[in-house]
């Protein structure tokens, strides 16, 4: 048995497979495949030898685009994620499976069987993480087309949501009868209630609306805030929206998505933080991420030149599929400032405003920040990002993990065989509507 | 040739299906044994209210267990994406290393439209008109990335060649699709397409989309005909019929024993409402299907066990046997992606041949 103090929160771990844009890093010889299954299997055995929570896949519907054509400079294209799954359910035991799918380009009764079929192969280790994205872009590819406002995709996926538990809990012989805002659906469900009752539900989105959501209905919630302070407050934030939804805090869990970077010594780590850093943003990259905010075609600067002098123009459409916020007008002055301030080009502006890792150093480093960082209410665990595929995870499995464990901050087996035991959620308890 | 189907080697399937059935490990008996016998490839049949687990869901799970036999779930058209079909449909070809097939089917009824809520089902003649497009669509899209279209490019820093995606810009009847599909073009180029000819209103689809036709009828001489029909209406929509492959659809039931009563094979198969019913012993079934074989009315034959587990069992410890033994069917696979055990080619990338036209 371990030495877990009493007091001491456990941190949950996931291992997200590198994704669809420059965090993850083609170029290193190390750099395998994106595509073949292998490289999936490679790194789910990975998280399941470290006794990680679950694997991760995002999704993205239509590949991005730049000035009108497909973006070519990070990795492209990705398998469909609820069908690698089902095949790691057959190389893993215990790793929890979670595929994100949307719900704007999505039925319910066809994701909830989908969810449900993936529960019961697995024997209970499913996840959805429920995202909300909608644009006439990607609408483009589907019969619904179109594209929903804010509001309108967070009521939309709280009633999906809400329909896909009604037939989760009815499972078969018992007719689901459902007449809503956005969905009028009867009938048997077919598949039997799931191992884990309800898989697990997801939330990722950062809004009013979106913490909302998750704070009403969802058991874990992916986010961004990586750093200590934005970590804490939104935790706060989140964590006090519960009781209004009669939850306690330990219903919804908070995971952020993280980077890090291990090494020998604490500066060799940071050596080859910035290393990677300048991986990540190629020349051909640092003048797209500046035409991402400019808005218009700066093909003709010298990535090792000095920034544009022209104004940004907002709204272009340049990149579809990977919008930027907020006010580029004050993004472009800050960039500038900074790039007159330390001397710097474009390609080493961009690198600059480049977030660093979340966490670099030695192993005991990395395992003292991490353990801190959730002891000290800012997660419950993390969703780890590594910036090569498949192998990413290897040293971060092999050297940090231990460290956790003697912590006594992190598991040492697995305790049960769903992924709803491995995050300690309650088994939802059936209700029934018909 | 394939042109002469009593000449070369037959093929066989078999349909996998276990009505109510949840978990793996009965679905992957049955598969390994079907691969044990060396098949073609198995079917996996789905509709939506079906009880348990989605056939793609199930073949997936099956794929990395198993490593030669093809895997053909149906996936339905009626109430799904096309976009998500496809790209769940090149993620199974993805994950067996090439052994994917697809068939497409269609929701004719009105307690799976009460489910899903978005339309009532058209008429059955439109619902097959839409299903052929998705099977166009799939193509489409399956082509949109061309091979070696990822080329990792160091000093550009350009991980694809851009000028190998293409967008499908498809305007179906009841839908559109942009594209490209957001999955790289599977190990087969086009995963197999099985249509089930027989439906009413499928037989177009079969020989407009289809890989591999499945005929269900009980005599061999009407059996030829059909075949040469779809090869022709084949070759009318511009297809080489030889690349399209013609399977007689059997029921089974293998439970009377080593051999039938009567002497030969059985009396042949009995027509019933769900097909062609074939009743006797394993024996019987090899003779049957050695002398069809010769007769030249099909190039194979799908196989849907009554009682699987027994069925199945008899039909590769029995039949299989007798069929290798007098050369009709291999003994091993020399191929590795279900298109190689169909003698199928890999299909061109028809927007790489367009782009090759118009340069
Ligand atoms: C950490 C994180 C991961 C996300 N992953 C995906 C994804 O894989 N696919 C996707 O379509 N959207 C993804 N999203 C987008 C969200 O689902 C959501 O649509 C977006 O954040 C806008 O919602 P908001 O306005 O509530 O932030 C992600 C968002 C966050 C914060």
């Amino acid at each position: 048995m371990t030495s877990t103090l009493p007091s001491r929160k456990a941190i949950h771990l996931a291992a997200h497979f590198p994704g669809v844009n420059n965090t993850t890093v083609w170029t290193d010889p190390g750099s395998g495949s994106q595509i073949d299954f292998t490289s999936f299997e490679h790194l789910a055995r990975t998280a399941e030898r470290g006794l990680f929570d679950f694997f991760f896949l995002a999704e993205g519907l239509r590949l991005r685009e730049h000035k009108g054509r497909v973006h070519d400079l990070d990795v492209v294209g990705r398998p469909e994620s609820l069908t690698v799954l089902n095949a790691l359910a057959a190389v893993t035991e215990k790793l929890g499976l979670a595929a994100t799918v949307n719900a704007t380009f999505n039925e319910p009764y066809e994701t909830a069987r989908r969810f449900a079929s993936l529960d019961h192969l697995s024997g209970g280790r499913a996840a959805w993480n429920v995202v909300t994205s909608s644009d006439a872009f990607t609408g483009e590819n589907f019969r619904r087309g179109g594209y929903l406002d804010r509001a309108d995709r967070y009521t939309r996926a709280a009633e999906f949501v809400d329909v896909a538990r009604q037939l989760w809990d009815a499972g078969t012989g018992r007719p689901v009868r459902h007449h809503g805002r956005h969905f009028t659906i009867e009938g048997d469900a077919g598949v039997p209630t799931p191992p884990q009752g309800h898989p697990v539900v997801i939330q990722a989105g950062d809004s009013a609306e979106g913490r909302e959501f998750a704070a009403a209905a969802a058991d874990v919630i992916f986010t961004r805030h990586g750093t200590l302070e934005a970590g804490r407050a939104f935790y706060a934030d989140v964590k006090g929206r519960l009781a209004a939804h009669g939850r306690e805090p330990e219903d919804l869990l908070i995971m952020p998505g993280v980077t890090f970077v291990l090494g020998d010594t604490d500066a060799e780590a940071q050596e080859k933080a910035a290393g990677i850093r300048r991986q990540q943003v190629s020349p051909q990259n640092a003048i797209l991420t500046l035409e991402q905010v400019w808005g218009v075609d700066l093909s003709s600067y010298d990535p090792d030149g000095p920034l544009p002098d022209i104004d940004p123009v907002p709204d272009t459409g340049l990149s579809q599929g990977r919008t930027h916020r907020g006010d580029v007008f004050a993004l472009a002055e800050k960039w500038r400032e900074l790039s007159r301030a330390k001397g710097l080009s474009i390609r080493q502006t961009v690198i600059e405003t480049t977030s660093r890792q979340s966490f670099i150093g030695t192993a005991r480093t990395v395992a003292a920040e991490m353990d801190a960082f959730v002891q000290g209410d800012a997660a419950d665990g993390f969703i780890l990002v590594p910036h090569l595929t498949p192998g990413g995870l290897d040293d971060f499995v092999d050297q940090v993990v231990p460290l956790l464990q003697e912590r006594g901050a992190f598991r040492t087996e697995y305790e049960g065989d769903t992924l709803r035991s491995h995050l300690g959620l309650r088994t939802p308890e059936r209700t029934l509507t018909a | 040739m394939t042109s002469q189907p009593g000449r070369g080697l037959l093929h066989l399937a078999a349909a996998v299906d276990l009505a109510g059935t949840l978990d793996a490990e009965p679905y992957l008996r049955l598969v390994r044994l079907a691969e044990h016998g060396a098949l073609d490839f198995v079917t996996l049949h789905d509709t939506f209210a079906a009880a348990g687990p989605d056939s793609l869901s199930v073949l997936s799970r099956i794929a990395p267990a198993t490593s030669r036999i093809g895997l053909v779930p149906t996936v339905t058209t009626t109430h799904t994406e096309p976009f998500h079909v496809q790209a769940a449909v090149a993620t199974l070809d993805w994950v067996s290393r090439g052994r994917a097939g697809w068939r497409p089917d269609v929701s004719p009824g009105d307690d799976e439209a009460a489910l899903v809520g978005r339309r009532q089902p058209p008429a059955p003649a439109d619902l097959w008109h839409e299903a052929g497009e998705v099977a166009d669509v799939a193509r489409k899209l399956w082509d949109s990335w061309e091979d070696g279209a990822e080329i990792r490019d160091v000093a550009t820093g350009r991980f694809v060649d851009r000028d190998k995606l293409h967008h499908v810009d498809f305007e179906g009847r009841t839908f559109s699709v942009r594209g490209p599909s957001i999955v790289p073009r599977p190990p087969q180029g086009n995963p197999v397409v099985v249509v089930d000819a027989t439906r009413p209103y499928a037989y177009d689809v079969a020989a407009r989309h289809a890989d591999v036709a499945l005929v269900g009828i009980a005599d061999p001489g009407q059996l030829a005909t059909a075949r040469a029909g779809l090869r022709r209406r084949a070759a009318e929509h511009g297809r080489d019929p030889d690349e399209l492959r013609v399977l007689a659809a059997l029921r089974i039931d293998l439970g009377g024993g080593e051999r039938t009563a009567r002497p030969g094979h059985g009396g042949g198969p009995l027509p019933t409402e769900e097909g062609p019913l074939y009743r006797g012993g394993p024996v019987d079934l090899a003779d049957l299907i050695t002398d069809w074989h010769r007769r030249g009315a099909a190039d194979g034959f799908h196989l849907t066990p009554l009682d699987p587990r027994r069925d199945l069992e008899r039909l590769v410890n029995g039949t299989v046997p007798l069929l290798q033994h007098r050369a009709l069917f291999r003994t091993f696979y020399p191929g590795s992606t279900l298109r190689e055990h169909l003698d199928l080619a890999r299909p061109a990338n028809q927007f790489a041949a367009l782009a090759q036209e118009s340069s």
